[in-house]
């Protein structure tokens, strides 16, 4: 029942976008102001594929095994949280969301941008639209996630274990408002281009949408990076997987929007820049979408390799691509008095160097991620590029990077001048000998590490010494700035002072080593709702004679009977214990992993400044 | 002579395609090195030179081959027509078993020996990685 009102509310759904098309270019013509039909039928758009959305919920609360969706994704012993965020933990659901969030993002346009000019209002609606109706289409056609089956099944296959997790279960929809808001940035550029309205006024609009999708995609990778780490039991937080970079690089393109829209609020250059980023940042979303969905690359999100669904994405992005491209050298006229008055240090130049810097930083992710898959179709040569193709290429880059972010904001508009240098060199001599003596005990590369991390003191005091100076005018991007100094300085120190110890054990079995003793005491069994517990108790005594006592766990599941481990981790202010527990099929030993991660709390905080910083600037602009 | 400005647009120019030059030439300079192959175990014994490379080699984990010692694991993986003996030290994912399709990193010490440093997980017990669905059809 509920999916069938699901399945209905989507065609009506549809019928509502080709409505509001057809009302939009009537309107386009004549009036002077948008026909209230539109706005009416936004809404109502939006709330069809809510119910529709709740449809798909009930189905999988009721454990309705006659849709195939649920069937392939749940199970009754599921707890009723995980049934509800099975809804969007499979490729047809999180389509659905993918719609909800388009069409929730056109209504919150219309009710927010009574002021803007109409006509450009109504194209951004006109290209918004297109891209749900492709969506529309592309949910019904190729993934329906109402499809029904006959004879109905007694029992569902389960959800994969390892996306029943509290984490997981909202990193999807936050994830999502972030990816999927750029469309509404993608949707306005063109309209503002087609109706040359590029201009401060737009720039000041625009940055509310660019700020929100940002926040919301930045909150989103750190809940998956938090996911990863204690669930897929690596004691990492980022892995260079492609997944993992299909969600990097829009938040590359955006950061770098975010602070091009700056320059174009200010002073209108940089305005055609403005424009392909914003292109861009849609564009990149896209083509992660059709990078996971289509079975090309190989990782957690990769659901099922159905080529039709690759293939459709694929003609939809390359129309949309055309499209724009199609909009943007025949519509755009670049800035009438087109004077390239950058002084040589001012805010605009050190801006366009941040941009610079994102560039690189992007095509550095993207050749890493992509051509594994060029070389595959090309010469069925099958590679992969791991974490040291980007360090190499992106750590140098950092230190420049660092320093620019740390004197940029100092420097006025237009033409500017560092005034009191003194404190510069002052703070630049502190980090250095601080960071030297941090890694002077160490074997490790010298170097480069003291390179690294004197440049990120320094980044880190220059924004900490302004947040006590009087005028505190930009609150938002001191925050966001210090967010990425201690970042960077938490990502460091967790690199150099981590420690590892893996070894195979037998219960009871002790392993020693210079700086901890790890007895494996005994295994407890148990059973919760869908899974058996094997509970391990480890005893670790450090060379400092205190103890800690850690249980990591292993789950297994009955449907679908996956193995999952759990790790154990004690967290406090300045490291995590981390302890993984595995099993290897029929064998007396338990494989252990013991790890010391230090400053990892730190690294989730410093990301959660640095959205905070943007959550600021967008409070700001809503006063 | 050309003015100020002109003169500072062709440096800024010329700089922009410098900067643009040398950072496609690091990225695939650095690409070369840091790329880490694919090979089958049948792939492998038809190798002429052994090079010290990182290398990843998938297929299937023999039935009856996993042996677990105190420091390390041992295996054998099989594309159904050659095999080669793994030896690894590190995490085992959890579903690494018999008779599941195994991604393995590391270094050949000669075409029947491989020293993992890494055993890729796999998510979906039904789920193969393309590479090695790849390998095992070819055969």
């Amino acid at each position: 029942m509920a999916s069938l009102i699901g399945l209905y509310s989507l065609y009506f759904g549809v019928a509502s976008s080709f409505l509001i098309i057809l009302f939009s270019i009537i309107n386009l013509k004549n009036n002077k102001k948008i026909d209230r039909k539109i706005y009416n039928l936004t809404f109502l758009q939006l709330f069809f594929v809510v119910i529709s959305f709740i449809g798909l919920i009930f189905s999988f609360i009721n454990s309705d095994f006659s849709n195939q969706t649920v069937f392939n994704h749940s199970h009754t012993t599921k707890p009723l949280f995980y049934k509800i965020s099975g809804t969007w933990g499979n490729h047809e659901g999180s389509l659905l969301l993918w719609l909800l969030v388009l069409t929730l993002f056109i209504y919150l346009f219309c009710a927010n941008s009574k002021n803007q000019p109409k006509n450009y209002r109504i194209i951004t609606i006109l290209i918004q639209e297109i891209i749900i109706i492709g969506f529309f289409i592309f949910v019904i056609k190729t993934s329906n996630p109402f499809n029904y089956i006959f004879p109905i099944p007694q029992e569902g296959l389960g959800l994969n274990p390892i996306l029943q997790d509290p984490a997981l279960a909202i990193h999807p929809p936050i994830l999502y408002i972030g990816y999927v808001g750029s469309s509404i940035i993608f949707s306005s550029a063109l309209a503002a281009v087609s109706t040359s309205y590029i201009s401060k006024e737009w720039a000041k609009h625009i940055k509310y949408w660019v700020l929100l999708s940002w926040i919301f995609l930045t909150l989103g990778i750190l809940l998956g990076s938090i996911w990863a780490y204690y669930e897929l039991g690596w004691g990492g937080f980022w892995f260079w997987d492609p997944v993992e970079n299909v969600s990097l690089m829009p938040w590359l393109a955006l950061t770098t929007l975010i602070h091009c829209i700056l320059v174009l609020e200010r002073k209108f250059i940089l305005s055609s820049w403005a424009v392909v980023l914003s292109i861009a940042t849609f564009t990149l979303s896209m083509s992660g979408t059709f990078l996971v969905r289509s079975g090309v690359l190989n990782s957690v999100h990769t659901f099922a390799n159905d080529p039709e669904r690759g293939i459709f994405i694929l003609i939809f992005l390359f129309s949309l691509i055309f499209l724009s491209l199609f909009i943007f050298f025949f519509f755009h006229k670049s800035e009438k008095k087109n004077d390239f008055s950058f002084y040589w240090l001012s805010k605009e130049t050190s801006i366009l160097i941040n941009n610079w810097f994102m560039m690189y930083f992007l095509s550095v992710v993207l050749i890493g991620t992509v051509y594994p898959i060029f070389l595959d179709v090309l010469s069925s040569e099958k590679i992969s590029v791991g974490p040291p193709f980007y360090h190499k290429l992106i750590i140098p880059f950092l230190v420049p990077f660092l320093f620019a972010m740390a004197i940029g904001p100092k420097l006025k508009w237009i033409k500017s001048d560092l005034e009191n240098k003194f404190y510069l060199i002052l703070f630049f001599i502190i980090s250095f000998v601080l960071s030297f003596f941090i890694i002077k005990n160490l074997d490790i590369n010298f170097l480069t590490y003291t390179v690294l991390i004197g440049s990120a003191f320094f980044l880190f005091f220059i924004t900490v010494r302004d947040f006590f100076m009087k005028n505190s005018s930009n609150l938002s991007q001191k925050i966001a700035h210090l967010g990425f100094s201690l970042l960077i300085l938490s990502i460091l120190f967790n690199n150099i002072f981590s420690k590892e110890i893996i070894t195979n054990l037998k219960v009871g079995e002790t392993f020693m080593s210079n700086n901890f003793k790890i007895s494996f005491e005994n295994i407890e069994q148990f059973n919760e709702s869908n899974f058996r517990v094997i509970k391990g108790k480890f005893r670790i005594e450090n060379s400092n004679g205190k103890t800690d006592f850690l249980n990591p766990e292993l789950r297994i599941y009955d449907q679908p009977n996956i193995v999952t481990s759990e790790a154990d981790i004690k967290t406090n202010l300045f490291l995590d214990k981390f302890m993984t527990m595995n099993y290897v099929q029929n064998q007396e030993y338990f494989n252990i992993r013991y790890q010391i991660k230090p400053f990892m709390i730190w690294i989730w905080f410093s990301v959660i400044l640095i959205s905070f910083g943007g959550l600021i600037s967008f409070i700001k602009k809503k006063i | 002579m050309y003015g100020r400005k002109v003169k500072f647009r062709f440096v800024f120019i010329l700089s922009i395609i410098t900067i643009l030059i040398l950072s496609v030439f690091l990225i695939l300079k650095s690409l070369e090195e840091n790329v880490v192959y694919f090979q089958s175990p049948s792939e492998i014994k038809a190798i002429g030179e052994l090079e010290r490379k990182k290398i990843r080699v998938g297929g299937m984990v023999k039935k009856n081959s996993i042996s677990v010692e105190k420091k390390e694991v041992k295996f054998i993986i099989t594309d159904f027509k050659n095999e080669i003996n793994v030896t690894y030290s590190g995490v085992v994912p959890n579903l690494f078993s018999e008779g599941k399709g195994v991604v393995a990193e590391g270094y050949l010490k000669d075409r029947n020996f491989f020293l993992a440093t890494k055993i890729l997980a796999k998510h979906d017990e039904n789920y193969m990685p393309p590479e090695v669905k790849a390998a095992l059809e070819d055969k």
